[in-house]
C-alpha cells in the first residue's frame, strides 16, 4: 500500500492537515487500513523534502496544514495512470509452507491443505457475513468498505480454489507413483513413494 | 413467515451407505452423524465422489442407508412406508436442483403449486400458496410465465419457491447455482439464507468456496466420512487480522 500515493490524493481534493489526512483515509477504505498518525506526519515530512506538498501555515488552532504542488499533482496522475506493480509479489507464506511440505520426507501435506481450507472457509464465512451486514444497511460511505470485503472475499476464494488444485495434484501424483510402484513389484524394487504416506489414509 | 417446528430437523445417527455388494461393494458414506437445527444453514463441501450428493439423497428420504438412521423432525424415516415417506417429503422437505426439475407445461405458478396439489391442498388454496412462495423468492410478476419464458436464475428462483411453498422445514439444495453466473447465483444464497434466517434448516451441496461460505456451518466430507468442520467467528476485528492487513 502507497501510504505517500494516498496521502497525496487526499491533499488534492482539498489541503488538509495531519489527522485530518488519517481521518479521511480510514473513511474511504472503510477502516480496512488503520494509519498510525506518526507514519502519516513522517509521510508528511518527506513529501514536503521531495516538494510534492508545502506547508500553507497553521490553521488557528495550531494544526500545520498542507497542500499539493504542481509537481504533487503530476505524481497523483501517474500514480492513478499506472497498474499496480506485480513484479515484486508480497511473500506468500502459504505458497512457501506446501512448497516446503511437498519437499521434505515425513510431512502430511494433505493435512496442512486441509487445515488451511477450514480457515480460510471460516474467514470467508466472516466476510460473507460482514457484507451481507454491510450491504443490507448500505449508507454511502460503505461502498469503499464493501468493494474492500469483496476483495477479501475474491482473494480467499482464490486460496480455497488454488488448494483444491494442490489436493487434486497430490492425489493424481500418489496414485502415478502407487502405479509404477505396482509395476515394479514383481522385481521387489518396489520404488518408495514419499507422498503415499501422506494421501492413503 | 417464520417455520415453526422442533429445534432438531434433520438427524443422521451412525449413518453408512454401501452400493454393490462383496468385493465389488463402494461405500459411499461410513458412519456419518450430522444435525442440522431449526434456522440453520449447513454447507457440506467435499471432492467428486466424497459422498455429498448420497448424504443428501439420504436426509431427504429419497434413499434408505445400509446402516444407522435418519430423522427429519424426530421421525425415523426408516419407519416409514413408501407412501407416508412420500407424503413425508412433500409436506416438510423441499429440493432443489442443479438442473431446476421443473415441468416446462406448467407456469412458475403450477409448478410450484404442484406438489401442494399432489397432497390434496385445494387448488385455490395450493395457488394462494404458491403466489406467496413466489413472493418469497422475489419474482411475484412471473408466476404465469412458462419456462422457456425465463432465464435460468428466474427458473432456479421458480425451483426454490418449490421447495420452500408450505410449511417446509427442510430445505435440501445439491449444487443449485451450478448452471448459473455468479451474480445470479448469489441471488439463489439469499434466497436460502433468508430461508433459514426465517427458521428453516437448510442443507447446501456445493464445490464452490464462496457459497458455502454463506452457510453457518461447513461440514467436509471425504470418502464417505466427515473429516472436519467450519463454523464463522462472527468477529469483525478478527477480518482484518486474518487478512494479515
Amino acid at each position: 500500500m502507497s501510504i505517500r500515493h494516498s496521502l497525496l490524493a487526499l491533499l488534492q481534493d482539498q489541503p488538509r492537515y495531519g489527522y485530518q489526512l488519517r481521518v479521511e483515509f480510514e473513511n474511504r477504505t472503510g477502516a480496512t487500513w488503520p494509519l498510525n498518525i506518526g507514519q502519516v506526519y513522517t509521510t508528511l515530512d518527506r513529501l514536503e523534502r521531495d516538494a510534492l506538498v508545502a506547508r500553507d501555515g497553521d490553521d488557528g488552532e495550531g494544526h500545520v496544514v498542507y497542500s499539493i504542488t504542481p509537481a504533487g499533482q503530476a505524481e497523483v496522475r501517474s500514480w492513478f495512470a499506472a497498474p499496480v506493480e506485480r513484479n515484486n509479489p508480497p511473500r506468500n507464506e502459504l505458497a512457501i509452507k506446501l512448497a516446503l511440505a511437498v519437499t521434505l520426507p515425513g510431512v502430511d501435506v494433505q493435512a496442512i491443505i486441509q487445515a488451511q481450507r477450514v480457515a480460510s472457509i471460516r474467514a470467508l464465512q466472516d466476510y460473507t457475513k460482514a457484507r451481507r451486514d454491510t450491504a443490507a444497511n448500505q449508507r454511502a460511505a460503505d461502498t469503499a468498505w464493501l468493494l474492500v470485503l469483496d476483495s477479501l472475499i475474491f482473494q480467499t476464494e482464490a486460496e480455497v480454489r488454488w488448494l483444491d488444485l494442490c489436493e487434486a495434484r497430490m492425489v493424481q501424483q500418489a496414485q502415478s507413483a502407487a502405479a509404477a510402484g505396482a509395476r515394479k513389484t514383481p522385481n521387489g524394487a518396489m520404488e518408495d513413494a514419499p507422498l503415499n504416506a501422506d494421501i492413503r489414509r | 413467515m417464520s417455520v415453526q417446528g422442533p429445534q432438531q430437523v434433520l438427524e443422521l445417527a451412525k449413518v453408512g451407505r454401501t452400493f454393490g455388494e462383496g468385493a465389488t461393494a463402494v461405500a459411499a458414506l461410513r458412519d456419518v452423524d450430522l444435525t442440522i437445527d431449526a434456522g440453520e444453514f449447513v454447507a457440506v463441501m467435499g471432492p467428486s465422489g466424497s459422498g455429498k450428493s448420497s448424504l443428501l439423497a439420504l436426509a431427504g428420504g429419497l434413499d434408505r442407508p445400509t446402516s444407522g438412521a435418519v430423522f427429519v423432525e424426530s421421525t425415523p424415516l426408516a419407519g416409514l412406508g413408501l407412501n407416508e415417506l412420500a407424503r413425508l417429503r412433500r409436506r416438510a422437505v423441499g429440493y432443489v436442483f442443479q438442473d431446476f426439475n421443473l415441468v416446462p407445461t406448467l407456469t412458475a405458478g403450477e409448478n410450484v403449486a404442484l406438489p401442494l396439489e399432489l397432497d390434496g391442498v385445494p387448488a385455490r388454496k395450493a395457488h394462494r400458496q404458491a403466489a406467496d412462495a413466489l413472493r418469497q423468492v422475489g419474482i411475484p410478476e412471473l408466476a404465469d410465465r412458462f419456462m422457456d419464458q425465463m432465464s435460468g436464475g428466474q427458473q432456479q428462483r421458480v425451483a426454490i419457491a418449490r421447495a420452500i411453498v408450505g410449511q417446509r422445514r427442510l430445505i435440501l439444495a445439491d449444487e443449485p447455482t451450478g448452471a448459473l453466473d455468479s451474480t445470479t447465483g448469489q441471488g439463489v444464497m439469499e434466497v436460502l439464507r433468508s430461508r433459514a434466517d426465517a427458521g428453516a434448516a437448510v442443507m447446501l451441496v456445493t464445490h464452490e468456496a464462496r457459497h458455502a461460505a454463506w452457510a453457518d456451518r461447513v461440514v467436509f466430507l471425504r470418502d464417505g466420512r466427515i473429516i472436519d468442520q467450519a463454523a464463522a467467528m462472527h468477529d469483525p476485528t478478527m477480518l482484518l487480522t486474518q487478512a494479515g492487513l
